[in-house]
């Protein structure tokens, strides 16, 4: 197995009084999607947010490219080329497509005018090379397009900083089928191009598929860390719904006290 | 729209060229009959833009022509108009960007009329020089927006209550400032000339000319670097029609501007009065600055969703003071323009209806007052809208409470295609 692009190595986090993440260790390795699983409250978009910079880690170290790194803002973050796809996407209705996607960190000449057309084409090379194909135009404002094209457009912006880990929060949860199709597809593109992947989902099924490894999360505890192929349905809703499955999970006393 | 699933092969995207369907709208010239359906699209969609002003312009127009014929196409009245509309323009100009952010600053027009009243002290009772009264008066502007703004973005006092209060309380300091009853007059040839004076109809006819060969050449220019990279651009033809139309219409009123209109055998008068200028002026700028610059796109990008700006990075609260600076320092300039039309700043001034008409302007010209939407030109062609209703009706000379009746029912319609074209615009997504 490859090294890890991004390793999490006992990461605490509270807010308050609540501890929301205990010990977490977390690995996402370059060409793999690696699926975040939990029950809601879990802690899933808090780890999320702490590995974005969102939020700081009361404690824990965090490795990038078996480097050890200090994340404490969403900037650091996007320096070291990790991005993330949020669960309320944060596009710009009244915007177009190239408008959202370089939304922040336009391109300009001179500094003063912005670049429309440096921006546009690679608004437009950045979506073809997602094989996203069902966008009409680059220039066509968010609002007109569909819940999977917006997630498309969402993902592509995350892709188009050379960024090397992506993580995804719940990108499907408001899809129908075909869009949801469309989006998983485009996951599983991401990570063959080379970028560690984290998704989230309820999804059990769509995880099975689409990811190489799956980590549970149980109230904020990591309950187990294995490869896909090496797990099945029942076994993974056994440790999101009880934090152990047999005899891999947390200790049942560990369990029981955070809970 | 489409809809279709994406059916890739496995292999992902290595290797697939693109087909021609994928960005198909992107690529080479529309041809003028496809300009036209997107257009056709985009208003049913709700996406109206200043096409209800200007038709409303041209029926105001008509019907004005038609009931006072001697008077309202007289060069000397259209002259006037353009003047009234002057002043209307910049307070509406200045608050497109509160407007855009979806927030509103009801003290504008005071707030102009106190700026100018700094000037005009600063002129008649201290004896300063035009330039460093303006400045003052700039000043005074720009401060007031900077409180207001603090007030809205750092403490989160809704931009409506701030200014509400700032509404009365200016007033009051206006009042302290010229006296009650009192007025200041203005007397400075140069301030007096901005309203009262015209540019000399060759230097007109100059600059008019250079404006548009300007704007000509920069719409080819920009039509060329588009075609050079083969990415989407309107059909020329569609340029040459906007620019022929654009080009007439100016050179028209140029043609009646340069016409003596002076009543009086011993006296002439002709040329463009230099507050369209500075209209004008004042367009270019703020429509290069909303429209090609970062900080303009972040702009509407706060009006279109607070939280995603925020989370591009975008100084979200830094952005909100700038509007509201910019909104009084217009106001500043308008109250100027205005003072120098009447010839005295008083305590009520930039009172009354100044602010809704100004409002009535922006919503007028295209932009929502649910933010988000809304071009810098909205507050040019709406404010000759409301110049018109108002000059036509004082032609007309009807009895005060029709004027004020018919202008709130205008307000009051225009906020109502607004409000119901935001609707057609969330039910069909464009
Ligand atoms: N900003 C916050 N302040 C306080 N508590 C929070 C905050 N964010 C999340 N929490 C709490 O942390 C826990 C985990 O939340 P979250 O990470 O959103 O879970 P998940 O995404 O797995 O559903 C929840 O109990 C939630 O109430
Ligand atoms: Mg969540």
């Amino acid at each position: 197995m490859t090294d890890p692009l991004l390793e999490l190595r006992s990461v605490n986090k509270s807010f308050g009084p609540v501890q929301v993440l205990h010990d977490v260790d977390f690995r996402v390795y370059p060409g793999q999607v690696t699926a975040l699983v939990g029950d809601n409250g879990a802690g899933k978009s808090t780890l999320v947010k702490t590995i974005a910079g969102i939020y700081r880690a009361d404690s824990g170290d965090f490795a990038f490219d078996g480097k050890p790194v200090t994340i404490h803002s969403p900037k650091e973050a996007a320096d070291l080329g990790i991005e993330v796809v949020y669960q309320d996407l944060a596009l710009c209705d009244n915007l177009d497509i190239v408008q959202n996607m370089f939304l922040g960190r336009e391109a300009t000449s001179g500094g003063v005018v912005l670049d429309e057309l440096t921006m546009e084409e690679r608004a437009r090379t950045t979506l073809a090379s997602l094989s996203v194909r069902t966008v009409k135009s680059v220039r066509q404002s968010v609002a007109s397009l569909s819940g999977g094209q917006r997630q498309t457009v969402a993902i592509a912006k995350a892709v188009l900083w050379n960024s090397r880990v992506v993580l995804l929060d719940e990108p499907t949860a408001a899809l129908g089928v075909a869009q949801t199709r469309q989006v998983l597809d485009l996951v599983r593109r991401l990570a063959d191009a080379g970028l560690g992947v984290v998704l989230i989902s309820h999804n059990m099924v769509d995880v099975l598929e689409v990811s190489d490894r799956i980590t549970a999360l149980y109230l904020g505890r990591v309950a187990a860390d294995l490869p896909a192929k090496e797990s099945n349905l029942s076994q993974i809703v056994e440790l999101i719904t009880a934090g152990r499955s047999g005899d891999i999970g947390i200790p049942a006393a560990t369990a029981a006290e955070s809970a | 729209m489409t809809t279709t699933p994406e059916t890739t092969d496995p292999s992902g995207s290595s290797g697939t060229s693109l087909a021609a369907a994928d960005f198909a709208n992107d690529r080479a010239s529309a041809s003028l009959g496809e300009a036209f359906r997107d257009w056709r699209d985009r208003i049913r969609g709700g996406d109206m833009g200043a096409l209800p002003a200007v038709l409303g312009l041209i029926v105001l127009a008509i019907v004005f022509s038609i009931l006072r014929p001697q008077t309202f196409t007289s060069e000397l009245n259209i002259a006037n108009l353009l003047t009234q509309a002057a002043s209307i323009s910049v307070l509406a100009m200045g608050l497109i960007p509160v407007l855009l952010l979806g927030d509103i600053d009801l003290s504008a027009g005071v707030a102009g009329g106190m700026s100018a009243g700094f000037t005009a002290v600063a002129i008649d009772r201290s004896g300063q020089h035009w330039t460093l009264a303006v400045l003052i008066g700039l000043a005074v502007g720009a401060l007031v927006g900077l409180v207001i703004g603090l007030l809205v973005s750092r403490l989160g006092i809704p931009s409506f209550v701030v200014t509400l209060a700032f509404f009365l309380g200016l007033q009051g300091v206006t009042l302290r400032l010229i006296g009650m009853g009192g007025t200041v007059p203005v007397r400075d040839e140069v301030l007096r000339a901005i309203t009262i004076k015209s540019m000399p109809v060759l230097a007109g006819w100059i600059v008019v000319v250079g404006l548009l060969a300007a704007y000509g050449a920069l719409m080819v220019v920009r039509q060329r670097r588009l075609a050079q990279r083969n990415l989407q651009r309107p059909p020329n033809a569609l340029l040459a029609v906007k620019f022929a139309s654009l080009a007439v219409i100016v050179l028209a009123f140029t043609a009646v501007l340069s016409q003596n209109r002076s009543r009086s055998a011993a006296l002439e008068i002709a040329g463009i009065p230099y507050a369209v200028f500075i209209v004008i002026a004042l367009l270019v700028f703020w429509t290069f600055v909303f429209g090609r610059t970062a900080y303009g796109r972040h702009m509407y990008a706060i009006g279109g969703n607070r939280e995603a700006a925020r989370r591009a990075g975008i100084n979200v609260t830094r952005l909100r003071i700038s509007a509201f600076v910019i909104c009084s320092m217009m106001a500043a300039i308008s109250g100027i323009i205005s003072s120098s039309y009447t010839g005295s700043v008083a305590p009520g001034s930039g009172g009354g209806n100044t602010l809704l008409y100004a409002v009535g302007a922006a919503v007028i010209g295209g932009t929502s007052l649910f933010g988000g939407k809304g071009l810098i030109r909205d507050g040019v062609i709406g404010g000759l809208v409301i110049a018109t209703i108002d000059n036509g009706l004082g032609l007309l000379n009807q009895a005060a409470y029709i004027n004020y009746i018919i202008t709130g029912s205008v307000l009051l319609l225009a906020a109502s295609v607004d409000a119901i074209s935001r609707r057609r615009r969330s039910a069909t997504g464009t």
